[in-house]
């Protein structure tokens, strides 16, 4: 079945940056920072990557909210590991940017999206954000474009003959809910699916760039987040207490941190 | 009249410079595929490669199966490829000589044995990209194409041999090639003998691109040759060399005793009167693969250094953290030892080494990119011309070079031309990297290795620094070590059109700081007048010769210093135009400019320092040490001055030392030097000391900005 997919994710700053919240609110020195693909994302991106490569004729959309001049630095690693075309939003990076703005600007640039059908379309994106952690962007954009048969913290997706899908839902203690879907379209916002992180493959990377760089110089603005007023920012508090300790049992050890937990 | 530069207030310096700024810095912001490489090969280096390293893989000569793993990140990442065309397997059009100084500066960031490993593969396959024949060029890029049903074959380079033969003296060839079989109107069969020494990718190389000189009449000179490991006869890999540095790439001493067809040297032949002409000598090959190869090797270093600074500040900063007698919030906790002035000092002047070695490096490797079509446009020129064979083709454009000299003023469009004019700076620019980044850069990266304290000289060395010390010091040696490019410098660096071109760029920095006070532009072009000066005066006195190297060397030494000034500040003048207009690098930009700027300006004065002392030594050390009589003698006879003041009153005044009549000298140090001729040189040497103004303000102002900018909370690799 030649799917038609559309993966929506944003950027994050690197992992190893130290992250200050500042006035604005922002992040300080944000954009100076290297920045990746939302992690929860990613994953959403290698298993639409995975299902296009089983199915020929499919093809890959990537929806991107993102200052684009960053957007483009992120561009230069993800683009290398599958085919697709990106389809980038120029607006603000991180976590102060409202999930309703976001989500109305995706589906809208997801609408414009030339030759897509919608009856036929599955919506991918991360269940959670490493930096848009609302948990609610992905629903959002499913309902905006009509899209009901949504699927929440998604481990693993089957194709299975008829073009059904069974898809298995995270769940507390470790379970899983496992649902049938009909037919198309569907909205799977992912947990951490089940693929490793493709290579990097250079090649990959030209032919995609060649689309890439011109959608990227023409950019829509998507001034999101306006009417959003924070009234403070800070980092959680940290309480650090060390204490070194030689030969001491793993069970011991545990039982001490649940108890300092607990205090 | 005095003058000031103007003070302005700057945010200081936010974040280490990230990817938009080297893009702009280094010229390939347009280049996305440049980019993507940069950031395949920086998942392999701080991944797979960084692992290794800190799992201990360096602590084996043997070539394990995890090192081998390597090659299979090479491949998948596009490393393997990189080097090849497209319709060969490749992915990156046109040359390739920035992509492959990205690749080596990328890998070497975390470990160059692993740079090393990679590009040995492009090094064995030079010489047939350069220099073979279609045929050649077909099968051997096809079979190293990575991406095939069949694991690619990997090559080898074997130039080097056992001492007393090739290796520094590339001529004195051991290896040895004589004809086995010849059948009448068939294509000869060759016997090839050779064993080479610290040849790398020995331990799993299937071919081998390997330097032989003739061992047979009915063969003229030397050649390379094409050995594959499946050819009869004896292909010995041999020992491991007990290297103790660049421990992930395969170095050994291989033996080989082979028979191979004629249609395996490289480039071809001709027969003419029963004899085979090789269509190049090995040295022809050599030249035309090594001063493309050994830019690579230069941002090795280069890599080194800027990767230091990340783990130094971090170290500094936490040096103390965790102390119950050092409380958060004091000064002592936030800073470290960077509280202490010589500490950030000390890392300054790592860094600027490390960005002016980088934008040598990579000013080299863009200038090879775009001598590559060129030199291939004058080659079709001088074809249509008639010109044929080296001698031909020297004699032909030893008579454009004047032509050449004044195209530089009024602009080249004829392709012999700009060759002639590219061909000088290249000529200068590669030993110059090679020489100065790796060199001068191994001597800074052990102050880095000293920043670091004990930790230093740990394999737990955050950034694995002390390994990267050891491993400057072969980066040194590789592809000809020190001397080879003082001496290539020494015959490249007088060529007229090079000089020519060195004196417009002194007009070039003259312009630069007239925009720009306080930039050290002002600075390098006092210190290239001086140097420049030196270079004439000692060619005038006969000095300057080949044989004198205590001369020459040391000029070609400051030469490197200068250069690599010049190519820092043109970066940053890049930045200054070019990064407002590039959203990537334009937040924060002002203040990385300014850090940049003040940096350029340590290096200049640096580099300034340097010259003045090489020049003074060499203009003053080869004058007798003044004397009161004899051969250093410069002083008036008391009768002399006498008889001076008789004629001009007062101007014995003016006169230096003198000896009283009766033979006694004057109770002082000693006599004064004679300065006869020399009024030019004090006059710049003393213009340099001038244009030192304000550095140590700059590297104030920089080290502070040291103290504030953030980095990351750790490494982005296991180190």
């Amino acid at each position: 079945m030649s799917y038609q997919i559309v993966v929506c994710g944003g950027i994050a700053p690197d992992p190893l940056q130290t992250l200050e919240p500042v006035p604005g609110p922002a992040l300080k020195n944000e954009m100076m920072l290297p920045h990746v693909f939302d992690p929860w994302a990613a994953h959403a991106l290698y298993e639409a990557g995975h299902l296009a490569k089983l199915n020929p004729g499919a093809k890959v959309w990537v929806v991107s909210m993102a200052p684009k001049a960053k957007l483009q630095q992120v561009m230069m690693t993800v683009a290398q590991k599958l085919p697709f075309e990106l389809v980038p939003l120029d607006g603000p990076p991180g976590g102060f940017t409202d999930s309703a703005d976001v989500a109305e600007a995706l589906a809208a640039a997801i609408r414009t999206i030339a030759g897509l059908d919608l009856s036929r379309l599955l919506l991918f994106g991360g269940w959670e954000s490493a930096t848009r952690g609302a948990g609610t962007t992905m629903q959002r954009v499913g309902a905006l474009l009509g899209i009901t048969e949504q699927f929440l913290a998604v481990d693993q997706l089957e194709v299975r003959d008829g073009g059904s899908l069974r898809v298995w839902e995270r769940l507390e203690g470790g379970r899983q809910q496992v649902s049938l879907c009909s037919g198309l379209p569907a909205m799977l916002a992912w947990a951490t699916g089940h693929l490793p992180e493709p290579p990097n493959h250079p090649p990959t990377g030209m032919a995609n760039g060649r689309l890439l760089m011109p959608a990227l110089q023409k950019a829509k603005p998507a001034p999101a987040g306006a009417g959003c007023t924070f009234l403070d920012v800070s980092l959680p508090k940290q309480i650090r207490q060390t204490v070194i300790v030689k030969d001491k049992p793993a069970a011991e050890i545990a039982r001490e941190i649940v108890e300092w937990i607990t205090q | 009249m005095s003058a000031s530069v103007a003070q302005t207030t700057v945010d200081s310096l936010r974040a280490l410079p990230g990817d938009a700024v080297r893009q702009v810095l280094w010229r390939f912001s347009s280049r996305f595929d440049l980019a993507m490489l940069v950031q395949s090969v920086r998942a392999v280096a701080r991944g797979p490669v960084a692992r290794l390293v800190a799992q201990g893989a360096r602590l084996t000569h043997e070539w394990t199966p995890e090192k081998n793993e390597l090659l299979r990140e090479f491949d998948h990442s596009g490393i393997t490829a990189a080097y090849m065309d497209p319709e060969a397997g490749g992915y990156l059009e046109g040359p390739k000589n920035l992509a492959l100084a990205l690749i080596a500066f990328e890998l070497a960031w975390v470990d160059a044995g692993a740079a090393t490993g990679s590009l040995a593969g492009c090094l064995a396959l030079s010489p047939i990209h350069e220099r073979g024949t279609p045929e050649q060029r077909s099968r051997y890029m096809a079979l190293a194409a990575p991406g095939g049903p069949d694991e690619p074959k990997r090559g080898s380079f074997a130039l080097t041999e056992p001492i007393p033969f090739a290796g520094v003296e590339t001529g004195l060839l051991s290896g040895k090639v004589r004809i086995a079989e010849w059948p009448d109107g068939g294509e000869p069969l060759l016997e090839v003998s050779k064993r080479g020494r610290f040849i790398t990718n020995m331990g799993f190389a299937n071919f081998v691109t390997a330097a032989v000189d003739s061992d047979d009449p009915r063969i003229q000179g030397s050649l390379m040759v094409i050995l594959e490991e499946t050819d009869p006869g004896i292909f010995d890999r041999g020992t491991p060399t007990r290297k103790l540095v660049h421990q992930l790439s395969s170095t050994s001493d291989p033996v080989f005793q082979l028979k191979v067809p004629a249609s395996r040297i490289v480039g071809g032949y001709r027969v003419e009167n029963g004899v085979i002409l090789p269509r190049y000598s090995h040295g022809e090959i050599i030249e035309a693969v090594f001063r493309r190869t050994r830019v690579t090797v230069a941002l090795m270093t280069s890599a080194k250094l800027l990767s230091a600074v990340e783990p130094l500040i971090r170290y500094h900063r936490d040096r103390f953290r965790g102390s119950g007698a050092v409380s958060p919030g004091s000064p002592r906790f936030e800073l470290g030892l960077q509280q202490k002035e010589d500490v950030v000092h000390r890392l300054l002047d790592i860094w600027a080494t490390g960005e002016a070695s980088a934008s040598l490096g990579f000013q080299a490797a863009r200038l090879f990119d775009e001598l590559d079509p060129i030199e291939k446009r004058k080659d079709e020129v001088l074809e249509a011309a008639g010109v044929s064979g080296s001698m031909a083709a020297f004699k032909f454009l030893k008579r454009k070079q004047g032509d050449a000299i004044a195209a530089l003023k009024t602009g080249a469009g004829d392709p012999v031309l700009q060759y002639l004019i590219l061909d000088a700076q290249a000529n200068v620019h590669c030993p110059a990297c090679k020489l100065w980044n790796t060199g001068h850069g191994a001597n800074t990266m052990r102050e880095a290795v000293s920043l670091m304290g004990g930790y230093g000289i740990t394999e737990d060395c955050p950034g694995f620094l002390g390994y990267k010390w050891m491993d400057a010091q072969l980066e040194a040696t590789y592809e000809g070590p020190e001397a080879v490019q003082r001496r290539q410098l020494t015959v490249t660096m007088t060529n007229e059109i090079f000089l020519e071109q060195f004196r417009l760029w002194i007009g070039e920095m003259r312009k630069i700081a007239s925009r720009r006070p306080g930039a050290g532009a002002c600075t390098l072009a006092s210190a290239m007048e001086l140097w420049l000066w030196t270079l004439n005066y000692l060619q005038r006195i006969k000095l300057f010769q080949g044989s004198r190297q205590a001369v020459t060397f040391p000029l070609a030494d400051a030469l490197c210093w200068l250069l690599a000034s010049r190519a820092q500040i043109l970066d940053v003048e890049e930045l200054r135009e070019k990064g407002p207009d590039n959203p990537g690098a334009a937040e924060g930009l002002e203040a990385t400019v300014q850090f940049l700027t003040d940096l350029c300006h340590i290096q200049a004065a640096r580099a300034a320092g340097e010259v003045n002392r090489v020049c003074s030594e060499l203009v003053f050390g080869h004058r007798a040490h003044p004397s009161w009589e004899g051969a250093g003698h410069s002083c008036y006879q008391e009768e002399e001055l006498i008889g001076i003041e008789s004629v001009v009153p007062g101007a014995s005044g003016f006169t230096s030392d003198f000896v009283y009549e009766d033979g006694r000298v004057p109770d002082k140090a000693g006599p004064c030097v004679d300065m006869s001729g020399l009024a030019d040189f004090n006059r710049l040497s003393t213009k340099v000391h001038g244009c030192m103004s304000g550095f140590m303000i700059a590297k104030n102002r920089a080290a502070q900005a040291l103290q504030k900018v953030m980095i990351p909370a750790a490494l982005d690799y296991p180190a």
